[in-house]
């Protein structure tokens, strides 16, 4: 069905190793098919992946040639106060959004499987923020709904207003080292829509017979969930986690327009990939930026291991 | 029921009815109540979702002194004053950003299009030495964050003498560096029945002209999510324009919106949510033509 299975797909079976002449045919048709996305890959993928590797071992400012610094930027990397505070960020922001954005797209696919009238304009109203969520203008949207005259502020004001019980405190949340992070991560959690739509794609592939079975056994709702829905749902759940994980961890312009490209206040929305540009393109240290980028490489590599290493415990494949 | 009744039976199920309709009418209730709660809920979260961008469409029609002091949708003043300002707040009018997005997000279609679906065709129909292998690398291709490889990307691009020029947007496109598309369309060739090709070959077709003839206008709908997808992402997208144009003249939407909001700071919000809007208007007409494709693009590939 998507990425991942093909993947899993791909490690199971063996290759067939038998050769006809037709597929020596084949091959020359597939080397005319393939040339666009051969040059691609070697020129535009794989080549500039290893020369980020090389030049992850030197000084390197674009304009003079790259002199050979061994293992200083990688060295480099661990003392940079900087870049851990990057980290920190991003794993922060990954951890955080990333759970509460699927568990809200799984949670409305669900009240929309059983249908609901307008399920149509339901589905569009709910997606709709994530084909505009990583756009600029949404971007500045969030700086001024959470500026300290924004609309999220006028709305505490007035809810204030109403009620003498409850009175909470307005701020510039964004310009607060202590919630900018958190206004990007509702951000993320508003663009729910897409992997909602995966999950109601994938609920409607359940058979009802299991529900209608499970029913006959007196099963309850919740017990149907966990016993039904929830494993079958269980790898377009994983195919989300992996999606959205490596997403979240290339996130930049949301943050970048938010602090205005400083990653501010207080290096609170200092994204991994807003430092890299800040290193790579602010100050010309292409050497130290691609030691990042590698480190990036690894870092979302190992995640995706990890899962992939853990969908054999939760995921369950039907066929 | 098809056996005539006589009244005393007729009286008896009846009244052993009555009770069961009871029921169904108490269930009904209850039923009728959890669906009116499910609406409730369903309705207050499309409101939270939808409100800020209705009221960043509202505030672009008032006076800035309201945007801070009027949460309401509807003001006491209207102007469309922010549009004009907005679109000639820069050295160019706003119309000179647009027409650089539409050409890079021209190119950027045109590009996957031809380059995506020649490679899967391959993939997808075509036996060759590695295939699986190559296979798993496209697949793995899409998972490579561009930042990784964005800084020998930049080198090559400036000796080549193409920074400044949308050539670093559009040329990669051409050559199916978006291998998303690519797993879009392997997916979509392999469910072609395979006889209609057969039949092609038969009749004396090559794999050009199978391409051609059979397999494109039978792909339709995923050249059609490729388009919009491409068209959405190529319009949204910051980070590679950010650091490929950086002349004045050549800058697309998204880095003229930066741009205004860096020289303007917070003086203007209205003319900069005019010119937002204005923005979004693009990708909001995609997503009101291609919503058809769009639902069964992510549904069938998990494409954001």
């Amino acid at each position: 069905m998507a990425v991942t299975s093909e993947l899993s797909k791909l490690s199971k079976t063996g290759r067939s190793a038998t050769k006809s002449p037709s597929e020596r045919a084949d091959g020359k048709a597939a080397a005319v098919f393939l040339l666009p996305w051969f040059v691609g890959l070697g020129l535009i993928v794989v080549g500039p992946l290893l020369a980020s590797l090389y030049l992850s071992f030197t000084n390197y400012d674009l304009f003079s040639d790259p002199v050979f610094a061994g293992l200083e930027n990688y060295q480099r990397l661990f003392q940079d106060s900087r870049l851990i505070q990057s980290l920190a960020v991003t794993f922060t922001y990954v951890f955080v959004s990333v759970p509460l954005q699927l568990a809200a797209a799984l949670g409305l696919a669900m009240v929309l499987d059983k249908g609901v009238r307008g399920l149509a304009l339901y589905r569009s109203v709910f997606y709709l923020p994530s084909l505009l969520g990583a756009s600029v203008a949404i971007a500045i949207l969030w700086r001024q709904l959470f500026g300290t005259n924004g609309l999220i502020n006028q709305m505490i004001e007035w809810f204030n207003g109403i009620q003498p019980l409850i009175q909470i405190g307005t701020q510039g949340w964004v310009s607060h080292p202590d919630y900018a992070l958190g206004t990007l991560i509702i951000l993320n959690v508003w663009t729910f829509g897409s992997p909602m739509v995966i999950f109601l794609a994938g609920l409607r592939q359940v058979p009802e017979m299991y529900y209608e079975a499970a029913s006959l056994d007196g099963a309850s709702k919740f017990r149907k969930f966990r016993s039904i829905t929830f494993p079958m749902l269980t790898p377009i759940i994983f195919f989300n986690l992996v999606l959205q994980i490596i997403n979240a961890f290339q996130t930049f312009t949301q943050a970048f327009i938010v602090s205005g490209g400083t990653g501010g206040p207080s290096d609170s929305t200092l994204f991994y990939t807003l430092y890299l540009y800040q290193e790579g393109f602010g100050n010309f240290n292409m050497g130290y930026a691609s030691a990042m980028a590698w480190l990036l490489l690894i870092i979302i590599g190992a995640m995706t291991a990890i899962n992939f290493f853990a969908s054999k415990y939760w995921v369950f494949y039907d066929d | 029921m098809t056996e005539l009744l006589t009244p005393e039976e007729a009286a008896k199920t009846e009244v052993v009815e009555r009770p069961t309709r009871h029921r169904e009418l108490t269930l009904s209730w209850r039923v009728r109540a959890r669906r009116v709660v499910k609406s409730i809920v369903l309705i207050v979260v499309g409101i939270m979702m939808i409100y800020p961008l209705l009221w960043m469409l509202a505030s672009s029609f008032k006076p800035d002194a309201l945007i801070f002091s009027e949460p309401g949708l509807i003001a006491s003043e209207f102007t469309a004053e922010n549009y004009s300002r907005g679109w000639n707040v820069l050295t160019d009018p706003f119309s000179h950003y647009l027409m650089n997005s539409f050409i890079v997000v021209a190119g950027a279609v045109l590009g996957n299009l031809v380059s995506c679906s020649l490679a899967a065709y391959a993939f997808a129909r075509l036996n060759f030495r590695f295939r699986r292998l190559w296979f798993a690398v496209m697949l793995m291709s899409i998972m490579l964050p561009i930042h990784v490889i964005i800084v020998p990307q930049y080198v090559l691009f400036s000796e080549l003498g193409w920074l400044n020029t949308f050539l670093p947007l559009i040329v990669p496109k051409f050559l199916a560096t978006d291998a998303f598309f690519v797993f879009l369309m392997v997916q979509f060739f392999r469910g072609v029945p395979k006889e209609l090709s057969e039949a092609a070959r038969i009749d004396g077709a090559g794999h050009g002209r199978i391409f051609l003839r059979i397999m494109l206008p039978l792909a339709v709908p995923a050249l059609a999510a490729t388009a919009i997808f491409t068209f959405i992402w190529t319009w949204n997208d910051f980070f590679s324009q950010l650091i490929f144009l950086t002349d004045p003249e050549l800058y697309t939407v998204p880095i003229a919106l930066q741009t205004f909001l860096d020289s303007t700071g917070q003086s203007s919000w209205g003319a900069m949510f005019a010119m937002s809007i204005v923005s979004l208007i693009p990708l909001f007409l995609v997503f009101l033509l291609g919503q058809r494709y769009l639902v069964r693009g992510i549904a069938t590939t998990g494409l954001k």
